[in-house]
């Protein structure tokens, strides 16, 4: 009986090191060896993993991956959060690429549904971050991992400054398991600002030609926000964040959202909620912030990512979010959604496509988008045991006087006006995502947050608490009796509604005590991107295409 | 550009007529709104002039509640409409109407 080998990945890894050796002798690369070191180490039908997140990108070595000979290296199985640049898709048309395990597409969501369609990419699955995450520590390791940082020393060790977001959990999958480790930096210093990689987790580092790209995802100027999303922060504050005494959540991106943040020193301070509601956040660093920290609204900010503009802010705010020895942020994707999971008691966020069982959807027929986080967020912690307040009310009005086991439940909140633009509507019979899954052969119809998960819908017309419902019909009223004058909302049945409403499963903003008429946007704490760097004590400094003055 | 017309049956009493009241702008995603004092028999007349066609249905619908809402009973209300959608076009009316009636029971 043969001796079953127990070290071939230990092996294959100094063989890969081996054939770099011809190329160079130490971890510093120059730019123009890069390529040639992809060819070496990497093996046709490797599993790779490209960081680059809707933020941080590896842009330079996805770059000099796209130009690799597809004769030597091809067949790769790509593994990573975002599939963001031109580049990454060029890796599937070229050849170089075939698989890939994803979680988001974002910009190139179009071009994804036709490569998909057309078999030159296979998609394993579209997943959350944090199951993503997870794979590479069960099923999908990478064997070779190409990250971004911010600076390197000689000997490897690798700062990521505020946007440290994936590379740890990346770099930990990959170097524990013998893969290789490639790191592209900004600069080499002689000493790093903090060690956020250490060396010993890395094989290679280039100096990139520029600095890597990273988009400036989460802000948004107070100048779009307009009368109808004040009037729906309102009634999220007072019909839900005051309801349930919300002290700990996570928002979505989005102009909803923001005016939520930007009423937190107006309108949630003249009800006097302040220290009752919003004060432990997992969140990126949303400009829109500015103004409620300043306050004292805010206690503490745990980030995924970090956000441009607001790096100085931070740094001199270490009370509210989590920084280094160096002074700048930490953020970290993984942890903060585990935290977003399993630590907050509310997610709100927007969607595109709502039905009429709650089901939600940013997938549309033509393009392939992905989940990101939402999905994370926007779900009950089945896995949760700790209590507070919110929870156990929210569990208590889910389960009604029937349950012999108290047990509580996350708010989920979707929080979307009945039309987008191009009159859009919102709520749907029945979400393109049901198409999108049969054109692109997928087992399940891409859901972002399933509609069991939702506890309240909240448009222009008033919030409906799926909670208090007690069976799908009263479910499909009280959504339909949110959804405005969309098909969906039209053919609600009026005295259901009504119904509904007289048993508080349905709020009006007048029913929740509301003066529409209060709804504009001097209520808002900062009306534009400058109101914002006055808040910051001028420590904001907004990205150039933000600054209109 | 497309003209829709509805009449709706005034509710309650004749109100004194008061100054024409203009309220909102005519941009992207939005409309303006204009309510004045019109000899109409004791019926409401709203005109609506969209930049967006084939929405008569909703407008109807939209129309129909903000006359279960206020006293149209002869009010000749224009809208120019630019896209707004029905949130809007519900927030601006009820802005119109309350403020021609400001002041009155």
């Amino acid at each position: 009986m043969a001796l079953h080998s127990c070290d071939t990945l230990a092996q294959n890894r100094q063989a890969r090191l081996g054939r770099a050796r011809t190329i160079t002798g130490g971890k510093l690369l120059r730019p123009e060896q890069v390529t040639e070191l992809l060819e070496a180490i990497i093996e046709p039908g490797d599993r790779v993993c490209l960081e680059g997140n809707n933020q941080k990108q590896a842009d330079f070595l996805a770059r000099c991956l796209s130009r690799v000979n597809p004769e030597n290296v091809h067949d790769l199985h790509l593994v990573q959060s975002v599939v963001a640049l031109p580049e990454h898709i060029e890796l599937f048309e070229r050849g170089i690429a075939r698989r890939l395990d994803f979680s988001f597409s974002g910009p190139q969501g179009g071009r994804m549904a036709k490569l998909v369609g057309s078999g030159t990419i296979q998609i394993g699955a579209i997943h959350t971050y944090l199951e993503l995450f997870s794979r590479y520590f069960i099923d999908l390791t990478p064997r070779v991992s190409l990250i971004a940082a911010q600076a390197a020393d000689a000997a490897g060790n690798l700062y990521t400054g505020p946007n440290t977001e994936d590379t740890p959990v990346i770099a930990e999958a990959t170097a524990f398991k013998n893969g290789i480790v490639i790191a592209q930096v900004n600069k080499i210093m002689d000493e790093v600002p903090r060690v956020d990689i250490p060396a010993d987790w890395v094989d290679f580092v280039v100096e990139s030609p520029k600095p890597h790209y990273i988009e400036p995802l989460f802000t948004r100027d107070p100048a779009q926000i307009s009368e109808i999303q004040v009037l729906m922060a309102m009634m999220v504050i007072k019909g839900i964040y005051a309801e349930y005494g919300v002290q700990r959540l996570n928002h979505g991106i989005g102009f909803d959202s923001a005016a939520i943040e930007l009423l937190l020193p107006t309108y949630a301070e003249s009800l006097g909620l302040k220290g009752k509601i919003c004060s432990y956040w997992a969140l990126n660093p949303h400009p829109t912030m500015i103004p409620a920290i300043e306050s004292g609204f805010v206690k503490s900010i745990h980030s995924f990512g970090s956000e441009l503009g607001m790096e100085a802010y931070i740094a001199r705010r270490p009370d509210i979010f989590f920084t280094g020895a160096d002074g700048s942020m930490r953020s970290n994707r993984a942890l903060c959604q585990a935290a977003g999971h399993y630590a907050c008691d509310l997610f709100i966020g927007s969607t595109l496509q709502i039905d009429l069982a709650g089901n939600s959807s940013t997938a549309t027929i033509d393009r392939i988008t992905g989940f990101g986080g939402a999905a994370n967020m926007g779900a009950d912690a089945r896995g949760r045991r700790h209590v507070s307040p919110t929870w156990l009310k929210a569990g208590q009005e889910a389960q009604g006087r029937n349950s012999s086991m108290p047990r509580g439940r996350k708010l989920v909140v979707q929080l979307v006006e009945t039309f987008r633009e191009h009159m859009q509507p919102a709520f749907v019979e029945e979400l393109d995502a049901w198409q999108l899954m049969e054109k692109t052969g997928m087992d399940i119809p891409p859901v972002m947050i399933y509609g069991d998960d939702v506890s309240h819908i909240v448009t222009e017309e008033g919030i409906a608490n799926l909670l208090l419902c007690r069976n799908e019909e009263e479910r499909e009223q009280a959504i339909r009796g949110v959804a405005g004058y969309t098909p969906v909302g039209i053919a609600r049945s009026r005295s259901a509604v009504e119904n509904l409403r007289d048993r508080g499963i349905i709020k009006r903003p007048e029913d929740l005590g509301i003066d529409k008429r209060l709804a504009t946007r001097d209520l808002l704490a900062a009306r534009s991107i400058k109101e914002l760097v006055r808040w910051s004590g001028g420590m904001y400094d907004p990205p150039r295409r933000f600054r209109n003055w | 550009m497309e003209q829709l017309e509805y009449e709706f049956d005034g509710a309650g009493s004749l109100r004194q007529s008061g100054p024409a009241v203009l309220v909102g702008v005519v941009s992207s995603g939005n409309l303006e709104v204009l309510v004045e004092s019109a000899e109409l028999g004791g019926r409401g007349r709203v005109v609506v002039n969209t930049s967006v066609r084939g929405f008569g249905e909703i407008w109807q619908a939209v129309l129909t509640d903000f006359a279960g809402r206020h006293n149209l009973a002869n009010l000749l209300i224009s809208i120019n409409d630019a896209g707004a959608t029905p949130a809007v076009v519900s927030l601006r009316l009820d802005q119109a109407a309350e403020e021609f009636y400001r002041g009155e029971p």
